[in-house]
């Protein structure tokens, strides 16, 4: 172990040596409070005790360790892992944005309410839809969003009973998770032979007590359901309503309005499609667009604007018949000045392009690998490709060593044995912003990965070698998780 | 690889009838290599109804939760007390120390019948990789 990967293994409790300082607290400006009564306060909470170098030092070094996506190709498929443009954080930081408190009251915050207007009116415009609300703080809640929207419909028009959600067995693994926490029962539908929803099953479910159907379009298998048009016309006349995922929005951009194919409600995930930082990197937002039908039930606040001619003045309502708040206040705000600042550098034509080179690119990886690695369809692809290492599992490289192989490639791994419905499934998503010189070395990596697996499975097996952490055992950490540091290794 | 003491489902679990006529109930070798490492098992209680082909639990697994059904009917007599802390078992030895449950069939040969037999299950398996 060298000097370095020790250092990083100490915790700040472990570095900790009393009476050293981290920082000087200034005086205060407020008046002082009295503490609460003794008996309330904790005697035995541990604090680092760990001057201010030693803590840059130990959070810099730690932020070294990380694969991001501004140090590494990152085609961790349906996460849409696409390069945050760094414009994106100016205008999010500017002081008008970034000082703002969410209890101001709106006369105060103008500027930032017009923003939310106009992310409004434009998430509206790229979803073909009448109305939007930014207040779902990540996709799965927007997801919860539609379809207790759904469920409150069906209720006041005296249809509660309508309690079936329909799900594809392509979808997000969110879609039935969110149906069922709303209280719906969800059945699943099987994919044809193409990759599409098959139309018999939904047929055959298209009863009364129908509420409505989750697609995620493209699918999870990062395939266009070419019968969607039917598929929502079955469910309407069935009296349901179809809501879309729109985590994979990246492939159609510009292209389609899901609005006109005949969804009534979707969410879009900003940290996805419209390039505001993602996982660990920053909050989410997963704001709804709905038509007309649902826009009375809408999670509150939206922004109203009133007024015209240079004279708008922006206000923050609830929908008359709002399934409520989702959220303290009125979501992320610095992610949707984020995806503000996207959508105004790109312009129409630009976010057209976006989603064109995602299809480009997941389709130029489709064709250089389909001849070592099994594609199991017989079409194109959409901003994903989903590729099965069952012909490496032959040699003995399962598509988890695959995975853990491309590590030392200088690859971030892509989403392994998902979607479910493929054998060894690798999800790869390389996304618009990568250049055809990266998609190459890609490539490169996977067909060394490919002949390794039959001359030396062993690689493979073992990887990563090169990472700060070798291979971790997932099932250990999982029967025995250790999720609390305790002083003296306990 | 698939022994022929037992019976098969298409969903890849094996039913052994025991000397004293209960059913002894688990998956098979190619269920748990499918799933990947078992970390958690969601079983039914004793004295609980299961019904052959419906859901009998879940298998967490590193790679995803899946539901484990019932090869016969009938009351659920014991589950494997050992898998709540060695999960594991069952990838190591899902034909005996691994099994699941032992259930109490009121309709054992009509259900034993409805499975497959070890030779039926392996060509089953052969057709499934196409």
């Amino acid at each position: 172990m060298t000097a370095r990967q020790e250092d990083f293994r100490r915790l700040l409790m472990e570095r900790s040596v009393p009476g050293r300082v981290g920082a000087i607290l200034p005086t205060p400006d407020v008046p002082l409070q009295k503490l609460p009564d003794e008996s309330l306060l904790r005697k035995d909470l541990d604090m680092p005790e760990v001057p201010e170098p030693e803590v840059v030092r130990y959070f810099t070094n730690l932020s070294q360790l990380n694969f991001s996506i501004d140090t590494h190709f990152y085609p961790l498929g349906s996460c849409t892992m696409k390069y945050n443009p760094k414009v994106n954080d100016e205008v999010a930081f500017l002081p008008g944005f970034a000082g703002i408190h969410p209890l101001q009251p709106d006369y105060q915050v103008q500027g930032a309410l017009k923003l939310m207007s106009l992310v409004q009116d434009y998430l509206v415009e790229i979803t073909g839809m009448a109305a939007s609300s930014l207040a779902p703080l990540a996709g799965a809640q927007g997801e919860l969003c539609g379809i207790l929207m759904i469920q409150k419909r069906h209720q006041e028009r005296g249809e509660g009973h309508r309690l079936k959600m329909l799900v594809p067995d392509s979808a997000h693994g969110t879609n039935p998770a969110s149906a069922a926490m709303a209280g719906f029962r969800v059945v699943s539908i099987p994919t044809d032979g193409r990759g599409n929803c098959d139309l018999e099953a939904l047929k055959k479910e298209a009863t009364p007590d129908l509420a409505g159907m989750m697609i995620t379009l493209p699918s999870t298998l990062g395939l266009f359901d070419q019968g969607i048009v039917e598929v929502c016309r079955v469910i309407h006349e069935a009296g349901g309503l179809v809501y879309a995922d729109g985590a994979n929005m990246n492939a159609l951009l510009g292209q389609v309005k899901m609005g006109d194919l005949g969804f009534d409600v979707m969410h879009l995930n900003l940290h996805k499609t419209f390039s505001t930082p993602h996982g660990g990197g920053g909050p989410g937002a997963g704001p709804v667009c709905v038509q007309p039908v649902l826009q009375p039930y809408l999670p509150a606040p939206v922004v109203e604007r009133r007024g015209a001619d240079g004279r708008e003045t922006y206000t923050l309502v609830t929908p008359e018949k709002t399934i409520g708040k989702v959220a303290a206040s009125h979501g992320n705000f610095g992610v949707l000045a984020r995806a503000y600042t996207y959508i105004r550098t790109l312009g129409d034509a630009g976010l057209r392009q976006v989603s064109e080179n995602a299809v480009l690119n997941a389709n130029y990886l489709l064709e250089r690998l389909r001849k070592r690695y099994h594609f199991p369809f017989d079409r194109r692809c959409m901003h994903e490709v989903v590729l099965s290492a069952d012909w490496q599992k032959e040699k003995g490289v399962r598509g988890l060593d695959a995975a853990k192989r491309l590590l030392d490639y200088g690859f971030h791994a892509p989403t392994m044995y998902f979607p479910l419905t493929v054998a060894e499934a690798l999800l790869i998503e390389p996304t618009e912003t990568e250049s055809k010189e990266t998609l190459d070395l890609f490539v490169e990596a996977m067909n060394a990965i490919d002949r390794e697996a039959g001359e030396a499975p062993e690689l493979a097996q073992g990887a990563p070698h090169t990472t700060p952490v070798r291979r971790l055992d997932e099932a250990r950490a999982a029967r025995r998780p250790d999720l609390r540091w305790q002083r003296d290794g306990g | 690889m698939n022994p022929t003491d037992r019976k098969y489902s298409k969903e890849h679990e094996w039913a052994k009838v025991e000397a004293d006529g209960r059913v002894l109930v688990g998956i098979t070798h190619y269920a748990q290599d499918q799933l990947g490492d078992i970390v958690f098992l969601d079983l039914p209680s004793p004295g609980d109804r299961v019904e052959q082909y419906k859901k009998l639990g879940e298998v967490e697994s590193v790679k995803a939760v899946s539901d484990v059904f019932a090869p016969v009917s009938g009351q659920v007599v014991e589950v494997n007390p050992e898998l709540a802390e060695r999960p594991d078992l069952v990838n190591d030895d899902p034909l005996e120390k691994g099994w699941l449950a032992r259930i109490s069939s009121d309709t054992l040969e009509q259900d034993m019948d409805n499975l497959l037999t070890a030779e039926e299950y392996e060509a089953f398996l052969e057709s499934e990789a196409h």
